[in-house]
Parts: C-alpha cells; structure tokens; sequence
C-alpha cells in the first residue's frame, strides 16, 4: 500500500487554469466516488481550494490512479492538467507542509489547515478515507498544531490590511462596536477599513474633498459620507482615522490634533496614514493617546513578519521530518508481512 | 519545615519568571499556562507557610515586617490567579513573578521571628490588617497591568514593535484591570479601615496620617480617572502610587509594632 500525492497548485498553474480543475464541495461526493473507482484505489481526499487541487489516494498501482485521475481531471475541465505527484514518503511530507502552511502563498497562513480539515471530513463522511488516510490525516492536524505552537511560523501579520487589523487589536483589544474615519476615500483605505469592518468595526465615516466620490464609497462599504471642511467634528467619537489624501501639505499637526483630542475624555486614537506625501505630521505620535503608523512602518511590520515566518522555515522542516518518520514508520508496521498475518 | 515552604515558593516565582524570559527569547511561549502554574505553585507553598505560622501564633501572621511582605505577596499572588486567567491577561504572569520574587527574597533576608503570647487577638485588628494587605494586593496587581501598559504603549509607539509585543495584551485591556484593581484595593482598604474604627484600639497618629495618605493618594488616583485621563496617566498612576505605598509599608509596620 502507497500514498499517492497528485494535483496543481500557485507555483505550478495560473489562476485562470486552477479556477478550471476547482472541485466544488457539492461535487466532491461524486469525484471522490469516480476516483475511488479507479483500479487499484482503496481510499481518497480530495482538497480543492482557490490555491490548490490535490489528491491523497492510498493506492496499490501509482501508475494507474495517476492515469486515471488524469483522465477524471480532463474530463472535467477540457484540458491537460499540469499535474505533480509524489509517492510515499514525499506525499507524506507534502501533506503535512500544506497542513502546516509551509506551501501556501503566504507561508504560515492557518486558514489552509480548516481547508484541509474540510476535504479530510467531507472524505470521511463520503466513507472514501481508509485506515491509512485517517491516520495520515490525523498525524497532519498534529504536525499542524505542532509547527504552530513550537515555531513562529505564523508570527504577526503580512499584509498593509492584517497589520492595522492587529495593531487597531492591540490598541482596543476587540474591534467590536469601533468607529473609523476614513479620509481621503483612496483604494487603499478602503481595503483597509474593510479589514477593520471584517473584525467587527460598527461605522465608517467617509470624508473626502469631492463629497460625491465620499459618497459613492460610504455607500459601497455601508458608511457615511461627510463633508470634509467638517470631519474635526466627528473627532471626538471616532477610534481609528484612515489618512490618505491627495493634500500636497501635512493635515494631521499636533496644533490641529492637541485640543481635538482633549475632547475624547482619554480614548486612545489610531492614526493610519497611507497618504504619500503623508497627512499626518509624525510629531502627532508623541501625543498622549495617539498611535500613528505611515505606509512605510506597515509595510515594514509586515515585511518583518515574513523574514520570520522565512526563518522559521527551517525549524518546521526539521519537525516535519521527524514526523514523516514516525508516519512511515506507522506504515511499515502496519503493511508488514507479520503484521498482516496477525491482522485477521 | 516553615523555611522549606518559603524556599520552594522562592524557586517556583523563580522558576516561572526565567521560564518566561527563556521562552520569549526562543520564541516559544504559551500565554497563561506555566506562568499560572508557577504562581499557584508559588501561592499554595506561601499559603502553607502562613497557615502553620498563624497556628503557632494564634493570629494573622503578620506580625513582623517579613511576615507582612509574605502576606503582600500572598495576596498579590492570590488577586493573579483570580484575574489573570479570567481576563486572559497573557505575560501579566511574567510581570507578576518578578514583583512576587522580589518580596519574597526581601522577607526571607528580613528577621522573623514568631510572635508566641496572642492567645486572644482583637479579631477586628486581624481583620483590618488582613483586609489592608488584601488591598495592598490589588493594588500591587494595578501597579503590574500599569507596568505592562507602560511597556505595551512604548512597543506601539514604537512602530518597530518587538516579539514580545505580540503576547501582551491590548492597552484598553489593561487599562480597564487597572481601574477596576484599583476599585476593588479601595474598597478594601476603606473596609480595612473601618474594621480598624471597629477595634476601638489607641493608634499611633503618624500611623494614621500614613494610612490615611495612602487612602487619600488611592481616592484621588480613582477621582482623576473618571476625569478622562488617558491610558498612559491611569497606568504611571497605578505603579508609582503603589511604589510609594511600598515605601510607606515598613514605616507603617514599625509603628503598628512599636
């Protein structure tokens, strides 16, 4: 008995050729089954996300569940696949790095580790997991937890969007019920008011210098638009102010900021600035209660979280290894002559 | 024995401390599990140590200045483990052992002698000092969640924040412990002092002058905070308030002993 590993990911398919082979789950039931049907398969997992479609067959013929899953994939699809496998032990070593996050596009990202539950249950319920599978798709979610709590491999966040979402966290712990104030209604404080909206942000308030352009976003993000000559009243009850306006001069000065944030009763303020040249005058974050951050220390934060994640690569690796090891060996025993005399 | 109990209390605020220090600096720390095992460790071998004491004395061990630090500790250790779990106040366990680890060596260095004789203790002077190193405990708590606000606030400011960033908690967070410690030490301390009225017993007046500064800086501190001061104010407040009362403490306890 083998494990097969076969399918198509980021690194080796464009988007427009992954979103071709995508499988959805209403239709997993009935791939898994054809699958299945092919000679030689005794069991399979089939995950489909938006950055990879794979096969996890226990097999007895490499060759012919290739072929056929091939043939399936074709099929489905109207053109050639461009497939990688691996046999046992690397598809054991594959699985638990995807589970792990190591083969994602953002090393490090747990959201593949749900994916990978969801394909393992939906198998599972289907009745195509086997022994062998169950029990490499268990070792999986532990080699997952371990890679996660042993290294930093999922340290900080990693984009402009995740850094403000976790810095606006660590300023009001949850994001329940806040108030933000976008300014200047630019692409990408949109992006980023919708990460705090995500998190549970209650208001937004859009103010730019043309009232229509404020407008048409407040109503694409479900805010409200205000005229800009008079966002310093909405001051006091605002948590987080999006700066990114086209303004060829700093808007934000601690003269302009220092009486305004006496009226917020002591609620602390999160600055975000994404205008370049910049709105916010950096003199503004030694005032008492504002946190201001610029494009550049964003980009920064998130960068430095990646050079983490990069390095903690390693480390990962090393415990993987010993897992596989341990899986294979689990195998070996299992699939011996001896054991299987004993086995009825 | 009593020496044994405070030495193992000694190694395990030790021991969670460094184990924090070690694994912040490897990366691999877990909020909240070793540091609340180490100190509930800790507090169980002080608790142990009080308890045979105050049985050899036949009251509240708080007899010398040793002994009180032991109680401060104690009660520190105990308003912790109540509210650092509840609150998922992750590292306030770090920050917590040191403060704890620091009074410990100091009460073990101090002489301490226990007091035989006090068959029959006033029961409103036991309850009004217990009840004031219970507040002092909580204030001792303030003092910490203002030490991590201070540390968290200098991290975001910062915009270069370091790992540890990452495991202390939000400063709202912190904010809201400080002044809800800061209630709760109060509220006991004003208790405090009404049992103290109830003992009918002669005081010392520098002794109630020091005691009732103590109450005056902390009713003041609570004033100030309902003015809307910010988070930073809260928290400097807390901590060199409660550095002020451990300054006091041995005066205090000189003269409730003299």
């Amino acid at each position: 008995m083998n494990i097969l590993c076969a399918g198509l990911n980021h690194r080796t398919a464009h988007l427009d050729v992954r979103e071709r082979f995508a499988v959805r789950e209403s239709e997993m039931a009935g791939v898994l089954e054809r699958i299945r049907a092919i000679d030689g398969v005794t069991g399979a997992v089939m995950l489909s996300t938006c950055n990879r479609v794979e096969l996890y067959a226990a097999s007895l013929c490499q060759l012919r569940t290739l072929d056929g899953f091939r043939s399936i994939l074709i099929e489905r699809a109207g053109l050639e696949a461009p497939l990688y496998h691996h046999d046992t032990p690397q598809a054991v070593r594959h699985l638990f790095r995807v589970a792990s996050g190591l083969d994602s596009m953002v090393i490090g990202e747990t959201e593949i580790l749900g994916q990978v539950k969801k394909a393992y249950s939906v198998a599972a319920e289907v009745g195509s997991a086997t022994r062998t599978l169950h029990k490499l798709f268990q070792h999986a979610f532990r080699v997952a937890k371990s890679v996660r709590t042993e290294t930093q491999i999922t340290s900080g966040p990693t984009s402009v969007g995740s850094v403000a979402v976790e810095l606006a966290g660590k300023i009001f712990g949850s994001l329940e019920g806040r108030r933000v104030m976008i300014l200047g209604a630019g692409e990408i404080s949109e992006r980023t008011a919708r990460s705090l909206q995500s998190r549970g942000v209650r208001s937004v308030i859009v103010s730019n210098r043309t009232y229509e352009r404020a407008a048409t976003l407040a109503a694409e993000i479900g805010g409200m638009a205000l005229h800009f000559d008079h966002w310093e009243k909405a001051f006091a009850d605002i948590d987080i102010l999006i700066s990114s306006t086209n303004a060829p001069h700093m808007i934000l000065t601690p003269e302009k900021l220092a009486p305004l944030m006496r009226l917020r009763g002591g609620a602390p303020l999160f600055v975000i600035d994404l205008a370049v040249p910049r709105d916010a005058d950096p003199a503004i974050n030694d005032l008492d209660g504002i946190f201001l951050y610029d494009i550049d220390s964003l980009e920064q934060i998130a960068a430095e979280s990646l050079t983490i994640r990069r390095k903690e690569v390693c480390r990962c690796e090393s415990l993987i290894e010993e897992h596989v090891g341990g899986f294979i060996g689990w195998m070996r025993s299992v699939h011996s002559p001896e054991s299987r005399r004993v086995t009825p | 024995m009593e020496r044994l109990a405070l030495l193992a209390a000694t190694l395990c605020y030790l021991f969670g401390f460094s184990h924090t220090l070690f694994a912040l600096g490897a990366g691999r720390f877990h909020p909240g599990r070793f540091n609340i095992l180490a100190v509930a460790l800790g507090a169980a071998a002080q608790g142990w140590y009080l308890l045979m004491r105050g049985a050899a004395e036949h009251s509240c061990p708080i007899g010398n200045l040793s002994e009180t630090l032991l109680f401060l500790s104690w009660s520190i250790a105990l308003i912790y483990l109540v509210i650092g779990p509840a609150y998922r106040l992750s590292l306030m366990g770090a920050f917590t052992a040191p403060l704890l680890l620091v009074l410990q060596i100091i009460s073990l260095l101090l002489p301490n002698e226990a007091r035989h004789g006090f068959l029959r203790p006033n029961p409103w002077v036991e309850a009004h000092a217990a009840l004031s190193l219970v507040a002092f405990g909580a204030f001792g708590l303030a003092c910490v969640a203002g030490l991590m606000f201070l540390v968290q606030e200098r991290q975001l400011k910062s915009r270069r924040p370091d790992p540890i960033f990452h495991h202390l908690p939000p400063i709202s967070t912190l904010s809201e412990t400080i002044l809800r410690l800061l209630w709760a030490g109060f509220l006991l301390l004003t208790l405090s002092f009404a049992a103290g009225w109830l003992a009918h017993v002669s005081i010392d007046g520098a002794k109630f002058w020091f005691s009732l500064l103590i109450w005056l800086l902390y009713a003041g501190l609570i004033l100030g905070m309902r003015t809307g001061v910010t988070g930073r104010r809260k928290a400097l407040g807390a901590a060199l308030t409660f550095l002020i009362v451990l300054l006091l403490l041995p005066v205090i306890q000189h003269l409730s002993t003299r």
